[in-house]
């Protein structure tokens, strides 16, 4: 829907003068008509098969990691976890777009697209079970923490992207958001000094329809979070968040539009995560069952698994290859979750600064004597 | 501005410049950010000349919005430059707490000492210069009381050279307090000598009868007020802490027991501020050699007042002088 059709589209006049002149026409930026879709279209023909198949793979497997991440927690072995169930699509599309030298800047239920990074689920999980709050080294896998403030890793990415350009290293960052998180102020000015700084970096706005138990009807009244970029003088894009390919390909034009000099972007993926908000959300409070199963037909795996088999790209075998694969990775993790984790009290005072204070040496002997104490007891 | 012959006689605001021009002359990674430090060199004229030199990259001229520039400034510490970031006024920093508390604080120990964040917040701070509201706060306390960060705040031009250029090379993020009214004080500047490190208090006077212990810009009404002690019979020390955090515990205790009598003076509000962890710790540390109890001298409990009341607000010579009056001198 064009928004700004209303504004004049006019020569700006004369006696104007240029500094407040409005400076380009929105048209180009505003979003698609309607979001793209590629899992229906005669489009996926042109699609490396290989690539579908890699992303089918990965939808079992992460499909697999949600399941099983929310029956450990149910287990208590896990303290809190936010299911990316039936976001899979955009989980899976945003770690496979990103190269090697780019930065992932994710939320907290984005633990998936951090695993499809190549992180540990041992160490993308720690924050959730509640070990430690960064389990894995940012910079081996250039992904920022998990950020729970809601879209304050947005400027991280900003800056992060804008000193790589000027490094002239050619680093794309991708911070991953929520529909809710686009009303927060450091949204609007990450977007802002994206678009002013021409930073290479893209906003991917998993818009799932709520915010907890706040429907996007009471978040927003744009037309929709991707007509938010148009202000910004950035493009704003739309895509079926379902449709893994589609998320895939436009995430991929944009992440290029950006590495090659051609400034952010904002996606908006529309999705629906299928769990509750936590472990500890009861989502019948808000939405009805016919909703959930509606969404349920629109389900990523689902759509991509039909299409595929009627392309003849996928078979029984390469189907049981990919449960197989998600079987191992829940063993794996119910393994190694069931094992206690190593904690250290003394740690607490670790990486407070680089030295610690002469107050943190004196609380930190303080802590040594009574966990002594304690062992001596 | 002209290059700086090693000892020459500045006021704080040019030391201040001098000590980031230096800082971005040695270090590459050394980037400045924030609102007008471009083309206009700040508000306060802090950053006057290095657009002209460094180029409008490495002086940027940001949109209008603390949170996004302090997150800025996060994204680029985390691809290994060194930012420091200019906050217009005090109370104009407010928007980047979030910023500044859930991330520039706790990031390297979120991380596990992975990402550290050295950034510098270069904030303009407290009143005495007349300005209209939001223009004045002591935001002191609230820095103070976030594990992560170091506060900072000079006093003197040469300080004020010397703990920028230490701020800017610790791997830590600090919180860099300017007292603004005393940008135009002058002091002998010689920038040639090794930077003094971050979390060390200094005797600005010596004297036997008590301390009055200080920081930024109450340490000329310090000095004044021991001054003019000396008629009335008293031998007042002076204590520059320099550093808020980290707290230079071993040097405050060594002077208040020495002289047995302390006055805390700051010109921030008094409840739950800096004063009050002052008195604490002396009490808890120096009980034994204290012949009175710690007493402090602060801004009241109130918002800060419109211009032409803040002198009845800001400690001045008198009212330290009466609470140095009241120090029990009769036992
Ligand atoms: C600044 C801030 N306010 C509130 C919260 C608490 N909170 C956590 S998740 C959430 C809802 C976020 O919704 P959305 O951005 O749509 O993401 P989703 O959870 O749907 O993925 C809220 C309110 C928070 N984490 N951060
Ligand atoms: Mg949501």
């Amino acid at each position: 829907m064009p928004v700004l059709e209303h504004r004049p589209t006019a020569p700006v006049p004369s006696w104007l003068p240029g500094a407040t002149a409005p400076r380009t026409d929105p048209a180009p930026l505003l979003p698609d008509p309607s979001p793209v879709r590629m899992l229906g279209t005669d489009e996926l023909k042109d699609q490396d098969p290989a690539l579908l198949l890699d992303l089918y793979r990965r939808l079992v497997v992460g499909r697999r990691y949600n399941q099983q991440a929310t029956t450990l927690t149910r287990q208590g072995r896990l303290a809190v976890y936010p299911s990316s169930t039936g976001q899979e699509a955009c989980q899976v599309a945003a770690a496979m777009v990103l190269r090697q030298d780019d930065w992932l800047f994710p939320s907290y239920r984005d633990t998936l697209a951090v695993v499809g990074r190549g992180v540990d689920p041992l160490e993308a999980l720690t924050l959730l079970r509640g070990n430690a709050h960064t389990g894995y080294d940012p910079l081996a896998t250039r992904t920022a923490p998990l950020c729970t403030p809601l879209a304050t890793q947005a400027p991280h990415a900003v800056g992060l992207a804008h000193a790589a350009r000027l490094a002239g290293d050619p680093v794309v960052a991708l911070a991953m958001m929520g529909d809710g998180g686009t009303s927060e102020g450091d949204f609007h000015e990450a977007l802002n000094f994206a678009a002013v700084l021409n930073a290479p970096v893209v906003f991917l706005v998993q818009n799932n329809g709520y915010a907890i138990s706040v429907p996007l009807a009471k978040q927003s009244a744009a037309p929709s979070l991707a007509h938010k970029a148009v202000g910004y003088g950035m493009r704003g894009r739309l895509v079926d968040g379902n449709d893994v390919v589609a998320v895939h390909q436009v995430l991929a034009e944009a992440m290029e539009q950006a590495r090659t000099g051609g400034g952010p972007t904002l996606v908006e993926a529309l999705t629906y995560r299928l769990d509750a908000h936590t472990n500890a959300d009861d989502a019948t409070r808000y939405r009805g069952s016919d909703e959930v199963t509606a969404w349920q037909e629109h389900d990523p795996l689902l759509l991509m698994e039909r299409r595929l088999r009627d392309l003849g790209l996928l078979d029984d075998a390469a189907a049981a290859e990919a449960s197989e694969a998600a079987e191992t990775l829940a063993a794996r993790m119910r393994a190694e979750f069931h094992a206690e984790p190593v904690l250290d009290p003394m740690s607490l005072f670790q990486h407070v600064y680089a030295h610690p204070t002469p107050q943190l040496l004196e609380q930190q002997h303080q802590l040594a004597a009574e966990l002594a104490a304690e062992a001596e007891r | 501005m002209t290059t700086m012959t090693p000892t020459r006689t500045v006021t704080m605001a040019q030391a201040l410049n001098t000590a980031l021009r230096d800082a971005m002359r040695e270090d590459a990674s050394v980037h400045l950010l924030g609102e007008d430090v471009g083309r206009l060199g700040g508000v306060f004229r802090i950053t006057d000349g290095l657009a002209a030199e460094f180029g409008e990259q490495r002086c940027l001229d940001t949109p209008l919005a603390e949170a996004g520039i302090l997150g800025t400034a996060i994204g680029m510490a985390m691809y290994g430059l060194r930012p420091v970031v200019e906050m217009q006024f005090d109370a104009f920093a407010y928007p980047a707490m979030e910023q500044l508390i859930s991330h520039v604080a706790k990031m390297r120990n979120r991380t596990a000492g992975r990402l550290p964040l050295p950034i510098t917040v270069r904030i303009p701070y407290g009143g005495g210069i007349g300005g209209v509201e939001h223009h004045s706060d002591s935001s002191e306390a609230y820095y103070v009381a976030t594990p992560g960060l170091h506060v900072v705040t000079p006093a003197t031009a040469a300080d004020a050279y010397g703990l920028l250029r230490a701020s800017i090379a610790s791997d830590d993020p600090v919180v860099f307090l300017e007292p603004k009214r005393l940008y135009w004080s002058k002091a002998d500047l010689d920038t040639t000598g090794a930077v003094e490190p971050i979390g060390r208090a200094v005797l600005r006077r010596p004297g036997r009868s008590a301390v009055l212990i200080t920081y930024g810009p109450s340490l000329p009404v310090c000095l004044e007020a021991a001054e003019a002690a000396v008629a009335e019979g008293w031998d007042l020390a002076v204590l520059d802490l320099r550093s808020l955090v980290p707290f230079d515990d071993a040097t405050v205790e060594n002077v208040v027991r020495s002289v047995g009598r302390a006055v805390v003076v700051h010109e921030s509000t008094g409840f739950g501020g800096m004063g009050a962890e002052i008195a604490a710790r002396v009490s808890e540390r120096c009980f034994h050699h204290l012949a009175a109890p710690v007493l402090r001298v602060t801004g009241f409990d109130i918002p800060y007042p419109a211009p032409m009341l803040e002198h009845h607000h800001l400690p001045g010579v008198d009212r330290i002088l009466d609470a140095v009056a009241k120090l029990q001198w009769e036992d």
